[in-house]
């Protein structure tokens, strides 16, 4: 992505903070990401990136700063404005109704109706079966609660939900941390697909390994600082760790407020 | 939607060999809960009956006096059951529906009694809609603000409705300064059943065939809707049976209200009043369903038709199911909470009506202890207090077996002490059968 640099961004954060109770769990801290661009969002448990993101995607409200999309200040105060955005999140706990079938959870807050104002179940139904066939062609099991799926099947449910509304901006906490091997390559191909169509996409995870190959780009965030960011092709896995674990920003990288000083 | 958490389930790879009555339930989709439940229905029921012919010499308790008597008691509790079924799936209490109906049968007599009649005069047609409508609103009123100080302000509900419990019961104490107001508008005491406030024989007949005609309707349109879409189906005997069961069920109901005939002072009063000829002896004037029941079963079906077809419904049990997967999914949870507990205060005001059209009058202690009945109705019902889980229809049965319960003691002569403990004791015993139920179905 040479030349993302000139357009404008799809989602820029600029200058975001949110304290709790006198801790500052994001500090200033400014990111962007542009149409067709997987950006990593890196760093350790704690040091803030979840936040910034919930931030992003409504759960939050953030103390100070501004958030841009397509270069438009928006104002996003719940969950259903980020939506409006076309701002879809998938949370780190999946955050799916255990109780409720795949169909329900699939059009949470968003279901189909009939004419006569009632939930059109079965539309909703072959919808779910049509997307959910895309995505994990041996899922069969419909018409059970959620609870009785495996955790690959639950992670494809969260997954399905954010696609289905043909979402610009995804969101992935930690994508993969409740899955084996081959749940985690069939999650990578999915983002390379999406990045495809055009959709922007976070990736959120503090295991390097998880997203280096998937990226474009990582920022780094610890003690609620950006540390730096990076093209994936101009710094190693080896920087990469540094700018995490010490904050100490490589040559290849942009340094941010949380960069080590001294260096 | 699987708010039922079904064990039958119609897809692919399953295991084979299965029992005859797990193949029956697969097909019939029906539920273990509902047949347990059913099950014990009739053991309480038929124990009674034996346990009165043993002991006192005379089983009453399956009579069709009993029965009938029994569903018009059971309708106050049962259309409460119905709103507390939403309250605690979505992890919530309220304690103070009693107090609610208690606080809203008195506003409703001085409605109809001390104010309409000044303005209207004695027996005007509109005095009992106007006194409804009233009712209604209060009930919804009290319960949008307990629903209001839970969502928006964070108290807890078991405490918002503690307080509510001796807020409202004091103030309707304090509405007549303790007074009984009697008799309401005559009108008004029909929604609270007896002979009068009866449908008789052909209108039982009118509304036993609307509902056979319904089952049926349902079944086929649920069918060709799964075709449509080449979703699974069925086997055609399943559809046949449930079809079979529902409609004979319907008709049976209707057969025993409708062998339940007017007491013979009534009949007098009656025939004097109409100038009949027949000799009072020969006449057989049948209850048919009294309106209460109807009503119960009117409020039975919008409330199912909220849970399982509206959007609201759905909210009310993702939001028990997953408070915060609600939230982030875009649903507004605190406005849902406010609309369950308006809900809820509704079913209030109308179970008020019930209550103070057939006791003729608004006491003071109308509708005490009733939010216990009303937990244990949901709770036996199969109302799992870990949220996310619970049925209107349960509900219903659960307020049948509670009133059934009472019923039987009362007819067997247990003192009112003895009937306290064992009320209590169900509701405990329930809810421990329901954790060990959920954790083997895990």
């Amino acid at each position: 992505m040479s030349d993302t640099m000139n357009k404008t961004p799809l989602v820029e954060l600029r200058d975001i903070s949110i304290a709790f109770g006198g801790i500052k769990a994001v500090d200033h801290a400014s990111v962007d990401l542009f149409p067709g661009e997987v950006v990593a969002l890196l760093g350790h448990n704690g040091a803030g990136k979840s936040t910034l993101i919930k931030i992003l995607s409504g759960a939050y409200k953030r103390d100070a700063g501004k958030i841009f999309i397509n270069g438009e200040e928006v104002h996003i105060e719940n969950p259903r404005d980020a939506k409006k955005y076309g701002i879809e999140t998938i949370y780190q706990t999946l955050a799916v109704a255990d109780n409720v079938d795949a169909a329900a959870n699939l059009y949470l807050g968003r279901e189909l109706q009939t004419a006569w104002g009632t939930l059109d179940d079965i539309a909703m139904e072959a919808e779910a079966r049509k997307v959910m066939g895309r995505l994990n062609p041996n899922f069969q099991r419909f018409k059970e609660p959620v609870s009785k799926l495996s955790g690959g099947q639950r992670q494809s449910v969260a997954i399905a939900r954010a696609i289905l509304f043909n979402a610009r901006i995804l969101i992935m906490d930690e994508p993969t941390a409740a899955l084996g091997p081959q749940e985690t390559e069939q999650v990578g191909d999915l983002i390379k697909q999406l990045k495809k169509e055009g959709i922007g996409i976070f990736l959120i995870s503090h295991d390097i390994h998880d997203v280096f190959d998937l990226a474009d780009r990582v920022s780094v965030m610890k003690n609620g600082q950006v540390v730096g960011h990076a093209k994936t092709s101009d710094v190693t896995k080896d920087e990469v760790l540094g700018m995490i674990i010490m904050g100490k920003c490589p040559l290849g990288a942009i340094p941010g407020p949380g960069a080590l000083q001294t260096a | 939607m699987s708010q039922t958490l079904s064990k039958s389930e119609t897809g692919a790879g399953r295991v084979e060999n299965e029992g005859l009555f797990t193949k029956f339930l697969r097909a019939t989709e029906v539920d273990v809960r509902l047949l347990g439940m059913i099950a014990a229905l009739l053991a309480i029921w038929i124990g009674f009956h034996v346990y009165g012919e043993l002991v006192i010499g005379r089983g009453s308790f399956l009579s069709a006096r009993n029965l009938w008597n029994l569903s018009v008691q059971t309708a106050s509790i049962g259309v409460m059951a119905t709103g507390m079924v939403l309250v605690i799936v979505t992890r919530h209490i309220d304690l103070s529906v009693g107090s609610i109906l208690g606080f809203s049968a008195m506003m409703m007599a001085i409605v109809q009694v001390w104010i309409l009649p000044e303005y209207l005069g004695l027996g005007h047609p509109m005095i009992w809609i106007i006194t409804v409508v009233c009712g209604l609103l209060i009930g919804a009123a009290i319960g949008a603000f307990h629903g209001y100080l839970i969502a928006y302000l964070g108290i807890p509900a078991f405490i918002v409705t503690l307080g509510g419990l001796l807020v409202w019961r004091g103030a309707a104490f304090l509405l007549a300064r303790g007074e009984t107001i009697s008799p309401v508008d005559s009108t008004f005491a029909l929604l609270g059943g007896g002979p009068y406030g009866s449908i008789g024989a052909t209108g039982s007949w009118i509304v036993g065939v609307l509902v056979c005609l319904g089952i049926v309707a349902m079944l086929v349109v649920g069918r060709r809707q799964r075709n449509r879409y080449n979703f699974p189906l069925r086997p055609m005997w399943a559809e046949m049976f449930l079809g079979i069961v529902g409609c004979g069920v319907t008709i049976g109901f209707v057969m025993l209200v409708n062998s339940y005939p007017w007491p013979r002072g009534i009949v007098k009063q009656y025939v004097a009043a109409n100038n009949i000829d027949t000799p009072v002896n020969e006449l057989f004037i049948s209850h048919g369903f009294a309106i209460p029941v109807l009503i119960l079963f009117g409020v039975g079906i919008l409330m199912t038709f909220l849970t399982s077809r509206t959007r609201f419904g759905r909210y009310v049990f993702a939001i028990g199911g997953n408070p915060e997967a609600a939230e982030l999914a875009g649903i507004n949870t605190r406005w849902v909470t406010v609309k369950i507990f308006a809900l809820m205060g509704l079913l209030c005001g109308l179970s008020a009506v019930i209550a103070s059209a057939r006791l003729n009058s608004a006491t003071n202690n109308l509708g005490t202890l009733d939010e216990l009945y009303v937990i244990a109705a949901a709770v036996i019902g199969g109302t799992s207090f870990a949220g996310g889980v619970g049925t209107i229809y349960g509900a219903i049965l659960g307020a049948i077996v509670m009133q059934s319960l009472q019923t039987g003691m009362v007819l067997i002569g247990f003192d009112a002490a003895i009937q306290q403990m064992v009320v209590g004791g169900v509701l405990v015993v329930a809810v421990w059968i329901d954790t060990m139920y959920r954790r083997s179905a895990k």
